[in-house]
């Protein structure tokens, strides 16, 4: 028998019993930055490839959500914050080995080349808004010189958007102290689901039939890429040390085996597959909306079960809490 | 870097909490929060039962890794040393070096909202005092010093006892030593 008590109270807020410092405002920001990093990228790969005919909506509009999207993102990330007067520290420092630090600095970056995507489609794809913008000599100028550039702007969308969707996994990975979270799958993880998410995005709202079939097919290959991801974050965990066995036995046989098997694989990636998949065979129509629901609730549900899992492995346990578990190891 | 070591004997702490009521009051620690704690840690099976106490905190490790991951560079070691820090002035209470800390050392200040920890008494270790724990133990079991200096006390003991430190497979190379 071996059992480790605290005789003197620690009970420090946060961290006792469980270590549990981020909810859901942490799950909100990964899923929504992913969701935006995947805007970028279909906006800008569909510029790139000329399907202004067949994806409108990706081609032209797309581009519009991602500062809308990210701010939402960053404004649930703010309100994380425990010191909220001090939020301008991440921008008084460049700390090279922090993934937050770079995160920090990649989302302002991320804006000036997302404000350039939406200008350089503005014309196109939002006739309506264009003109105001076109009244002002600037704003003409800007519209004139963003279109003159939008493949280059489309080309440096793409890494931004891949560093920007990849760097919500290896924030998470980077953690050693954290054994569910210590894998170098979770970057890739998160960046195929942050793509997979704006395919959902744009096969929902798109009204083309051809533009939503075509993101069915992208999102379908998306979803069967991230299952794969996820098996390989499995066995990363299966096969590693100790504290990473009792950090999978959560999602095996503990408390979070059901959310993460039944709501994230179940219903947030093999049913969306399997109707995606009846849906480009034209068995059915009328779920065309039902699919890119569950792959959005499945890339929230993905962050939400990574962030109070990961958060709550750890390498030092004590058996403070009463427990039964004490009892039966008398006899050990 | 210059290496400051706590080395505590198992053999001789009998658990008293002394060490957790003069940190709290040198360093005026709010109610319900602790920069340090006692571990009782049983072992065997009655009547053949072994207890070791523990007066664990922050291990101001070589290898931080909470300093690593600050965002803002608000954790930071201590004028070339390895007592590890926080600036509330830079602290943006983002929690990553919480999450970061494989010991679970840090904590948040409440009601500030920034991050606080073990500090090794640094106002102290200053002016050549011991951390107000370690001169607080009425039984002597804990000792502050460099490691780096041969003929410190802290040295002697790590040369002539054994000694174990928490979770070295961490890599965080940890500076909080204990006698066994």
């Amino acid at each position: 028998m071996k059992e480790e008590l605290f005789v003197t109270a620690r009970s420090n807020a946060l961290i006792d019993p469980g270590l549990h410092i981020w909810t859901w405002e942490v799950a909100m920001y990964l899923f929504l930055g992913g969701l935006t990093a995947g805007i970028m990228v279909f906006a800008a790969i569909m510029t790139l490839l000329r399907k202004d005919e067949e994806a409108p909506f990706a081609a032209t509009k797309l581009a519009l959500l991602a500062p809308i999207v990210l701010s939402l993102g960053m404004t649930t990330l703010f309100l994380d914050l425990e010191h909220k007067l001090f939020v301008f520290r991440f921008y008084t420092a460049f700390q090279v080995l922090s993934p937050m630090s770079w995160g920090a600095w990649i989302l302002i970056v991320i804006y000036p080349v997302s404000i350039l995507q939406i200008l350089s489609t503005l014309r196109a794809g939002y006739p309506q808004a264009s003109p105001y913008v076109d009244r002002f000599a600037i704003g003409k100028w800007l519209l004139d010189w963003s279109e003159a550039y939008r493949r280059p702007v489309a080309m440096a969308a793409i890494p931004f958007g891949i560093a920007l969707g990849i760097y919500t996994g290896i924030l998470l990975s980077a953690f050693s102290a954290r054994p569910f979270w210590n894998s170098g799958v979770l970057g890739p993880l998160f960046l195929v689901s942050g793509l997979s998410t704006a395919a959902a995005l744009v096969a929902l709202v798109a009204r083309k039939h051809s533009e939503k079939v075509l993101f069915a097919r992208i999102d379908l290959t998306l979803i069967a890429a991230e299952l794969a991801l996820v098996a390989l974050f499995i066995i990363n965990l299966a096969s590693g040390t100790e504290q990473q066995l009792l950090a999978l036995d959560s999602i095996m046989s503990g408390p979070y085996t059901l959310v993460f098997w039944v709501l994230f694989v179940g219903v947030g990636l093999l049913i969306p597959l399997l109707l995606e998949l009846l849906e480009i065979r034209g068995f059915v129509r009328r779920v065309a909306i039902v699919a890119p629901v569950l792959v959005l609730l499945g890339g929230y549900v993905l962050r939400q079960v990574m962030i109070d899992i990961g958060q709550e492995s750890t390498w030092t346990r004590y058996d403070t809490q009463y427990n039964a578990e004490l009892q039966e190891r008398l006899h050990d | 870097m210059t290496r400051f070591a706590m080395v505590i004997d198992t053999k001789t702490c009998i658990g008293c909490g002394d060490c957790v009521v003069a940190c709290k009051t040198e360093n005026k620690v709010p109610d319900g929060l602790n920069r340090d704690w006692i571990v009782e840690a049983t072992q065997g099976r009655y009547p053949q039962l072994t207890t070791e106490f523990r007066s664990e905190r922050c291990n101001h490790c070589s290898n931080a890794t909470c300093v690593t991951l600050c965002p803002t560079g608000a954790s930071h070691y201590w004028k070339g040393t390895n007592i590890v820090l926080v600036d509330p002035d830079m602290c943006t209470g983002c929690k990553a070096c919480i999450a970061a800390c494989p010991y679970d050392a840090r904590l948040v200040m409440h009601p500030d909202g920034y991050v606080d920890k073990c500090t090794f008494c640094h106002h102290r270790v200053e002016e050549g005092l011991d951390p107000a724990c370690v001169s607080s133990c009425p039984t002597r079991c804990m000792h502050f010093g460099s490691i780096d200096d041969p003929g410190s006390e802290v040295s002697r003991l790590l040369k002539t006892r054994n000694y174990k430190v928490l979770k070295p497979e961490t890599g965080n190379e940890p500076n909080v030593y204990y006698l066994i």
